[in-house]
Order: structure tokens, then C-alpha cells, then sequence
């Protein structure tokens, strides 16, 4: 159920982040979600995007370092504690948390997130044993 | 040749040449009369500890001609070191010198399995520096269909290495390596590019750098050494076997001496590596200090040459580092970064914050090793530190960086970055 996620290493610069949804939305890329993970020299940018395989050809021909991975994608009800009974069910089982950030949702009451875990198989089968709802490419 | 030979006739010419300099060479002559030493003393190459050194210093303060020997309309040519910062070395060469040089050279390009059906690729670059002009003139005296590119221009490189089909390549390894990652992007691979053989020389470079060489550009990669002062390229050159350079001893005879003492070291000892130049007319250069650290080895080679071999540099001792007072060659740090699997293009920053040295290295991250986690990343920098630490005996703060970020020049890599203005 795992969906691919484009991630781009950058400089930590000005103009390098307009730089690449630039080289993107010449493509007709369409970009869903992102999240930026930056320390003093450089910056992880974490795309949800329309085709990601592409996306990465574009952006290594434009010179920059890009990979498409697998995440976890899943839904939550849009309500108090929602996350955190995710969290607490990860949480139990030995499940780190790599990085997770909230996506566009698209559908009224739930809230939708992505998240890289150090064990993907087994987190996903967690979620699904535990009624949560994991999202693929179709719904976001 | 016997070695017995060959010292024998390097005898008979040192005789002449310290002669020679003593008579036409004021400067020298100077020099000797200072020491004490006279031509007379000197009978052989078991007397060439009583000659004096001459130094880089020397060579500068003589701008222009004071180290002339022949007179100027005997002369045909002037080269010139790559000096940035004060006066330039110069360096003048008769008919005779330059045809020494080509000779040289051209064993070179022999030693790399040239022949006259090769088309060599001459990227150095031409003018005052010697690479050019001596490839050129090498692959000349071979034979060879010879492609003057001289450097930069990458684009007109690439299209003349695959539609004339060159299969010789003589540039700077970092050229070379950018040459290759621009082959690479253009789609050719190690089997479809026509070169069989590159000479490299004129910065450091290292076992591992030749591997990736040779592994991307489907080549042998020939390691070449020389200096304007004693002649240019060509001064050593290696063969087949890549286990040392030959030095031509013909015309230039090597020593190894205690660079702090200036005694001279027996064969086999790591020290300073010093040349005299045993025929040249118009620069008669003797006892000339490289300040590059070397070893000499007498051990017969596979190729059958008894010209001695020479290893490579392990340093100059102006390229040495002294970070927090440990000395730091830049080929240590890129021993370390093959070993851990990661690209060469990274560059040394030492600074001075509150009276302590900074030292940094940024390692440009190859696309295929980048991982979106900066946990993953941290350690990846935190192991590649330990691993420097474990070198070099200091450990820099390492940083990695998106490809192709760190400046890139077609000539010689710019990799160290100094800003503590430790000299005036």
C-alpha cells in the first residue's frame, strides 16, 4: 500500500527550493504535499508528487541529487487523539519514526499523513491490523 | 643499459655540466665559491653532495636570466612555472634543451604503448606552462597524429576525442575525471570510449583516483612527473607495470636528501627529492630542491628499463597542511574518502577562529548514495570524521554537500581553501 515519495538534497541557500519546483512545474509536475528537513548545510525536500519517477530524471538531469522511496501513507479521523493512538500502536511494537509529515487531505473528517519508519512492512501491517486506514497513489 | 653504465655517463656529464655552470652561470658560480667548491673537485656523482643547493627561492630572486647559460640568440624558447604570487620562475631552453625534453616525453608516450598509428590528445594546457608544449612535442618525435586541444572547452574536447578517435589522453587527472562524467552523461561507457591509454600528471593524484580513471574511462592510466625548473614533463614517466616512474637519467640525475638537514639519504629512504640537470645548456639547473617528499628504488622493473623509479610524491612539502600543528597531506584525506565509498570532488577549509584552526571538508554526496534521512546522513558525516580522525590524527568537521556544488575548474581542481594568512 506504501506510496513513493521524490526526496531532493539541497544546499541550504536562497533560491535553491524555487529552483527546483521551477525545473518541476516546467515538466507539469503537480506537487501534493512537501516537507523540508534542514540542518545548517544542507535541506532533505519531501515531495508527494503527481509522477515521481519522472520527477527524479528531471531533476538529475537538472544536476541535483534525487531518489523516489517507499513511505507509509495512512488516515486518520479528523478528531483529538487520532495521531496518537497511530503513534502509541507504533510506539508498542518497537517502531522508530524516521521523519512523518501531514498531507493534503481530500477528504472531509479524516486527516491524512506520511510517514518513513524504520520497518515499513511491519508498520503497515500494524496500522492495517489495527483498523487504521492506509492510503495508496489512488487517493491523495 | 647497466646501471654501472648509466652512472658512468652520468658522471662523465656532471663533470662537464658543473663546468659549464661555473664558467657561464655567474650566479652558481657564486654559490660554489661561497661552499668552497671548485670544478675540479668534482670527479663523478659520488661528489655531488659538495655542489650547493639551488632553491625555488634562488630561482625567483635570479628573474630573469641570472641562471642563464648559453647566450640568448643560442636560445629558442622561454617556459614559465604557474607561480601566482610573487615573481614567476622562468625557464630558457636551446634547440638542443627542447629536443632533450621531446625525447623525453616521447619515452613517455612510448611507455603508455603509444606508436605512430595512436591519435594523442594533448590537454594541457599550452603557453608558458610546460605540459602542452612537451606532450606536443613528444607525441611529435613518436609519430603520432597529435590533437594540440590544450585545456577548457570541454564541449570541442569531447567532440574531437569521438570523432577523430583519440586514444591517447594527456591532461590533469581532475580534467580527466570531468572528462569522463561528461562522457558519461552524453551516454558513452568505459567500451565505447576510443581511448586505450592517459597520461596524467601535474597534481596529485592518487592509487585510488588512477582505479576510478581507468575503471570509467576504459583506459590504463600512466602516471607522468616533471617541473618547469628542470625541464617540464617527461623529468620521470611510468611504464606498464605503474610501480614508480623511471626518471630519464640520461640527462636527470635524482637524489633524495633529509629535507631538514640537507644530508643526502641512501636509496629506499622517504625524503626530499632533488635534481640535477646533467645536459641542458641554456638552464644548467644543479641540485634543485622540489620540496617533494619521494622514495628511489633501484628494484629491477617487469618492463625491463634500469633507469631508476621514482614513487609517487607523497606530498609537496608547500602542499602539506599544518592544522592545529599536525600535518595534513590532501592525499591522506582522499585515501580515506575512496576508502569509505565517497566522491572525490570535495574541498579542504581551514580557518582561525579565536586563535584555533578550523577544518572543515565538504564531500560532494554522489545521487545514488543520498538518503532522505538526516539521521542517515549525520552518521554518514560522523563516520567518514572518525575514519579522517583515524588518519590524520585530527579530525575535521565533515559536510556533506548536493553534487556538483563544490566550484569546479577545468584546470586543476581548486581543493584546499586556506584562510588563516599564516605568511605575509
Amino acid at each position: 500500500m506504501a506510496i513513493r515519495q521524490l526526496s531532493v538534497f539541497v544546499e541550504n541557500k536562497k533560491g535553491t527550493l524555487h529552483e527546483i519546483t521551477d525545473v518541476l512545474a516546467k515538466s507539469g509536475i503537480d506537487l501534493r504535499s512537501m516537507s523540508i528537513a534542514d540542518t545548517s548545510d544542507y535541506g532533505i525536500v519531501r515531495i508527494i508528487a503527481s509522477d515521481p519517477e519522472r520527477a527524479k530524471e528531471i531533476l538529475n538531469a537538472a544536476g541535483h541529487a534525487a531518489n523516489v522511496r517507499s513511505v507509509t501513507a495512512f488516515a486518520v479521523p479528523d478528531q483529538p487523539g487520532g495521531l496518537a493512538k497511530v503513534l502509541s500502536i507504533l510506539e508498542e511494537n518497537g517502531i522508530d519514526i524516521e521523519y512523518m509529515y501531514a498531507l493534503v487531505t481530500k477528504t472531509v473528517g479524516k486527516a491524512y499523513a506520511v510517514m518513513r519508519t524504520n520497518d515499513e512492512d511491519k508498520a503497515e501491517k500494524l496500522l492495517n491490523d489495527n483498523g487504521i486506514e492506509l492510503l495508496d497513489e489512488a487517493h491523495i | 643499459m647497466p646501471v654501472e653504465e648509466i652512472k658512468k655517463i652520468q658522471s662523465e656529464k656532471l663533470v662537464k655540466q658543473v663546468k659549464h655552470a661555473y664558467e657561464d652561470v655567474p650566479y652558481y658560480r657564486d654559490l660554489m665559491d661561497k661552499k668552497g667548491v671548485k670544478p675540479e673537485d668534482i670527479h663523478g656523482i659520488e661528489d655531488l653532495h659538495k655542489l650547493p643547493f639551488l632553491e625555488k627561492s634562488d630561482l625567483r630572486e635570479g628573474y630573469p636570466y641570472a641562471m642563464l647559460g648559453k647566450p640568448l640568440e643560442d636560445c629558442v624558447r622561454i617556459q614559465s612555472t604557474s607561480g601566482t604570487t610573487g615573481k614567476r620562475v622562468i625557464a630558457y631552453y636551446t634547440q638542443h634543451d627542447i629536443d632533450l625534453w621531446e625525447d623525453c616525453c616521447a619515452r613517455a608516450l612510448v611507455a603508455a604503448g603509444a606508436d605512430r598509428e595512436d591519435v594523442v590528445q594533448v590537454s594541457y594546457g599550452y603557453g608558458l606552462f610546460t605540459g602542452g608544449p612537451g606532450l606536443n612535442g613528444g607525441s611529435h618525435k613518436v609519430g603520432c597524429l597529435t590533437l594540440p586541444m590544450s585545456s577548457g572547452n570541454t564541449e570541442r574536447q569531447l567532440q574531437f576525442m569521438t570523432d577523430l578517435k583519440a586514444t591517447v589522453i594527456c591532461c590533469t587527472p581532475s580534467y580527466a575525471a570531468y572528462l569522463g562524467e561528461s562522457l558519461k552523461e552524453m551516454g558513452y561507457t568505459p567500451d565505447t570510449i576510443p581511448l586505450k591509454a592517459g597520461i596524467f600528471g601535474a597534481e596529485a593524484w592518487t592509487e585510488e583516483n588512477r582505479r576510478e580513471l581507468e575503471k570509467n574511462l576504459g583506459i590504463k592510466a600512466y602516471d607522468i612527473y616533471g617541473l618547469t625548473e628542470i625541464s617540464g614533463p617527461g623529468v620521470s614517466f611510468e611504464c606498464e607495470e605503474q610501480g614508480g616512474m623511471h626518471i630519464n637519467e640520461d640527462h636527470f640525475l635524482a637524489e633524495i636528501i633529509n629535507p631538514e638537514t640537507g644530508e643526502p639519504l641512501p636509496e629506499g629512504e622517504k625524503g626530499e627529492l632533488v635534481f640535477t640537470c646533467l645536459d641542458k645548456e641554456a638552464f644548467p639547473v644543479i641540485r634543485y630542491r622540489t620540496r617533494d617528499i619521494c622514495v628511489l628504488s633501484r628494484k629491477p622493473c617487469s618492463c625491463g628499463r634500469t633507469f631508476i623509479r621514482m614513487a609517487k610524491p607523497m606530498g609537496r612539502s608547500d602542499d602539506m597542511l599544518i592544522i592545529r600543528g599536525v600535518n595534513v597531506f590532501p592525499s591522506q584525506i582522499e585515501a580515506v574518502l575512496i576508502k569509505e565509498g565517497c566522491s572525490l570532488n570535495y574541498q579542504i577549509k581551514i580557518s582561525r577562529v579565536n586563535n584555533s584552526d578550523t577544518f572543515d571538508v565538504y564531500v560532494e554526496l554522489p545521487p545514488e548514495q543520498f538518503d532522505d534521512s538526516v539521521k542517515n546522513l549525520s552518521a554518514k558525516e560522523k563516520s567518514l570524521q572518525a575514519a579522517l580522525r583515524s588518519m590524520l590524527g585530527i579530525g575535521p568537521a565533515v559536510h556533506l554537500v548536493p553534487p556538483k556544488t563544490i566550484a569546479r575548474s577545468e584546470g586543476k581542481a581548486v581543493r584546499i581553501i586556506d584562510e588563516r594568512k599564516l605568511y605575509d
